[in-house]
């Protein structure tokens, strides 16, 4: 089974390098520009896990993460922050919203890749 | 490796994008025309530079973004109000932003030195050097959160190391975050040797079973070689999650293993809990949390369809749009090839082939501006950048100045747009230098201190005009004419008119900077500018009115492709004019010519005087011996020399032509741009009405002046 994700920025390069470095790990990886299409791309297909940056446009990560975690079905996906914030007051504020795990960039690519391993159980 | 690369061009690519977004929200903080969304713009283009330049480790812009980013965000959250002090640092920092993002990408540092001055400004800003906690979180940037490599870590062969005992019960948040308990004891099993022990002491009879509450606790033996750290990192993302405790025993005596330790393995029967029934909804404690959420859900829903969502775009090689460019023009030197044929052939009388001919023709044009589009792109980030120049040039000299930008959203060739960026730099700098007065000179003459820069873009009659007008003192036409006469530009005697001197300042070697300031005076004059602009296929001229200004009008052709001209013979050659230069066409009686000095010819129209230029005689062609006197005239308008009459042989019809360069692979020839193929494959030369009239200037004649003054008014007014 491999497993998808969903990666979630509204910067293009981000997005890229998720994707190239899941892609390389054998995981599938979709991709989505902003909050909204995120929710949408995440109903529309389910993924394994969800990669989200905090700050976007339309709707921030926090409401990706309420938007899913309110939802109906697949509300127990993990929800993996990507971000550049590291200060303990924002990773309890990503936890409190339900957030399962964080990344603080700059990732290096074994990391994000381990913790994605982590959180879906896939083997390495 | 090249894929890194191209993510990384990718980078650089946003990170302009992101720029100029950041200017424009800046410049509207700064007009006060701005709300939230605003300024949280501004706060996500730091922010995502900031990110993307982390994950290429660039580590001096993340520093600089980070406490850019720090300020925005007092900004956003409206702890620090964004007044003109505080703007004006914002826009030096996105300036300094600019040039340490131009660093990275060249891998030169010519301007970090200017960092600590710009963090110190920023620091200002938040009342004091940064807060500790921001140290910290630079200090924390690597990846902190996990540490262990599944790979390296190969199961002990035998127990050894340190035995811990750890009580784990999940609270429901655990499960309602997307955690799963059997994954957190996989991991620790990576550590070392588990032996896991389900507590089901707290699962109540099935009567009383709440499927939302979590029942189930482990107990796990783990004996590892890693630190409690180590472990204490496995459960890192569930702090507060759940009843975590960690205890180390005394070591397990080795004479004495237990032979009943089982290896804990992912059993299916240990996944008792579905994360999904077993999933709390959010209740009492978390209902402002709740709702707030739902809140900025409901907001994001309903705003989707209101605010302006983005257009999809492709983004395409710039290569591939020059593929396409190419083929079409040679479909549409092609539909002109047919074209001629079917008229050769005599089968223009079938109505249906003209029908097909001319769809044909039609197609081709749609097809060619549906591909120009393509390469069409706005004016407004030439033009944001130009507002940096404009600081840093009222810096540079002293002086106060604001830039006012106009039609920002017309759009030219993309190569336009780039090759436009030199000239315009250093006409804006030129402006601010040379235009603009003192502050102090512009109050004894009764005007606001703070000078002005305009800088607007039009579409005219097929080709954008881009004109830079200041509200200085205006040209100081006897000290032009008093240098130019010294550097022999112009002879001692000559009577110019004004807008004759003005166009002195074009001329190569012309620099009126009396002492070279360090800014514009470069040794760069705007001769410089206006060939880069004549090589563009693009006019520039100028105007100024004493105590008013000056104002430089440039004129760009939309594309460099193709062009509309007029179809023309001359001396049995055939030529293109360019329809953007003809007013029109006209068969003078003789009564309307009139003959001035020796060989000057004047062609009267409605009243006023238009001088005669041959073009056959201007090219150096001679016309056979009994050929008969050309009747036909092109009344064209030029940037520099007014209207003019251009004496052509035969006009044929008009038609769109692509354009070939003739520099590349013969040379340029004075008073040709370029050359094109015309339907039965014949090249014609692309003549430059400019430099045509140009060169009659040469000849000394005064009769032009009135027609070129009423031009200079006209100027002068656009």
């Amino acid at each position: 089974m491999t497993i998808k994700v969903l990666a979630i920025d509204d910067s293009r390069t981000i997005r890229s390098l998720v994707h190239k470095v899941m892609v390389d790990a054998g995981f599938t990886c979709a991709l989505a520009d902003d909050g909204v299409q995120g929710v949408a791309k995440f109903k529309e297909d389910p993924p394994d896990v969800v990669i989200t940056d905090l700050n976007m446009p339309n709707m921030d990560g926090y409401g990706v993460i309420s938007a899913i975690r309110d939802g109906r079905i697949h509300r127990n996906v993990p929800i993996l922050v990507l971000t550049t914030e590291s200060a303990p007051h924002l990773k309890a504020r990503a936890r409190e919203a339900g957030a399962t795990g964080w990344i603080v960039k700059p990732f290096d690519d074994e990391a994000i890749i381990s913790v994605v391993r982590r959180v879906t159980g896939a083997k390495g | 490796m090249s894929q890194q690369v191209s993510i990384r061009d990718m980078f650089f690519e946003e990170t302009e994008e992101l720029l100029e977004a950041l200017t424009e929200g800046l410049a509207q903080m700064h007009a006060g025309a701005h709300d939230d969304e605003t300024v949280n713009a501004v706060f996500r283009a730091v922010h995502s530079i900031k990110g993307g330049a982390g994950a290429f480790k660039l580590t001096a812009l993340v520093a600089f973004a980070h406490r850019f980013e720090t300020v925005l965000d007092e900004v956003r959250s409206h702890r620090l109000d964004p007044d003109a002090d505080l703007m004006r640092i914002l826009q030096r920092s996105a300036d300094h932003l600019t040039v340490l993002v131009d660093d990275a990408r060249s891998g030169e540092d010519t301007h970090g030195a200017q960092t600590p001055e710009f963090l110190s400004a920023l620091d200002a800003c938040l009342g004091g050097p940064a807060e500790p906690e921001l140290e910290d979180l630079d200090g924390s940037f690597g990846f902190s959160a996990i540490t262990l490599d599944l790979g390296d870590i190969a199961p002990a062969e035998t127990p050894s190391g340190q035995p811990f005992t750890i009580i784990f019960w999940p609270h429901k948040g655990l499960y309602a975050n997307g955690h799963d308990p059997a994954l957190l004891i996989a991991a620790l099993a990576d550590l070392g040797e588990v032996w896991a022990e389900i507590d089901l002491t707290k699962l109540p009879d099935l009567d009383g079973f709440d499927p939302a509450k979590p029942c189930l606790g482990w107990t796990i033996h783990l004996t590892t070689t890693e630190s409690e750290t180590e472990i204490q990192s496995v459960f890192e993302f569930v702090e507060g999650l759940c009843d975590l405790h960690i205890t180390a025993q005394h070591p397990v005596i080795s004479s004495d293993p237990a032979p009943e330790v089982l290896v804990f393995d992912i059993a299916p029967e240990v996944l008792v809990i579905e994360p999904s029934v077993a999933a709390p909804v959010a209740e009492s404690a978390d209902r402002s949390i709740a709702e707030a959420r739902r809140a900025d859900a409901a907001q994001a829903d309903g705003g989707l369809s209101e605010k302006n969502v983005p257009k999809p775009t492709l983004r395409v090689d710039l290569d591939r749009v020059d593929r396409l460019i190419n083929a079409v023009g040679e479909l549409i030197i092609n539909q002109s090839m047919i074209a001629q044929r079917v008229s050769e052939l005599r089968l223009a009388t079938d109505a249906d082939v003209v029908t097909h001919v001319e769809d044909y023709r039609l197609l081709a044009r749609d097809i060619q501006e549906a591909v120009m589009a393509i390469r069409a792109q706005p004016v407004k980030p030439l033009f944001q950048r130009m507002s940096r120049i404009v600081r840093e040039a009222a810096d540079a000299t002293g002086k106060t100045a604001r830039l006012v930008t106009q039609g920002e959203g017309s759009e030219v060739d993309k190569t336009v747009v780039e090759r436009l960026a030199d000239p315009l730099t250093h006409m804006i700098r030129n402006a601010v230098d040379h235009g603009l007065e003192t502050a102090e000179a512009r109050i004894a003459a009764g005007k606001d201190p703070c000078g002005t820069i305009h800088l607007s873009a039009a579409h005219r009659s097929g080709a954008v005009i881009i004109t830079i007008r200041d509200d200085g003192a205006g040209l100081n036409r006897r000290k032009i004419l008093e240098i130019a006469r010294k550097k022999n530009l112009v002879s001692g005697d000559a009577e110019l008119t004004d807008p004759e001197i003005d166009a002195l300042l074009f001329l190569p070697g012309f620099s009126t900077a009396s002492t070279i300031s360090n800014l514009s005076g470069r040794g760069v004059g705007l001769d410089v500018v206006r060939n880069a602009v004549v090589a563009l296929g693009g006019r520039v001229s100028i105007s100024s009115t004493p105590g008013q200004g000056t104002e430089f009008t440039i004129s760009l052709p939309l594309t460099l492709a193709v062009l509309d001209g007029m179809v023309v013979s001359v001396a049995g050659q055939v030529m293109v004019i360019p329809i953007t230069a003809i007013l029109e066409t006209i068969r003078p009686g003789n009564e309307e010519l009139h003959v001035v000095g020796t060989t000057d010819r004047l062609l009267s129209v409605r009243g006023k005087f238009i001088p005669l230029v041959d073009v056959a005689e201007g090219l150096g062609f001679a016309r056979p011996p009994n050929h008969p006197e050309p009747q036909t005239m092109l009344l064209v308008e030029t940037e520099t020399q007014g209207h003019c009459a251009l004496i052509v042989d035969r006009v044929f019809d008009q038609r769109q032509v692509v354009i070939k360069g003739l520099d590349t692979n013969y040379g340029a020839v004075p008073g040709v741009s370029a050359a094109t193929v015309l339907g039965d494959g014949q090249i014609a030369l692309i003549l430059d009405p400019d430099a045509l009239a140009n060169n009659r200037v040469l000849a000394p004649a005064d009769a032009r002046s009135t027609t070129k003054q009423t031009e200079g008014k006209l100027l002068a007014t656009v």
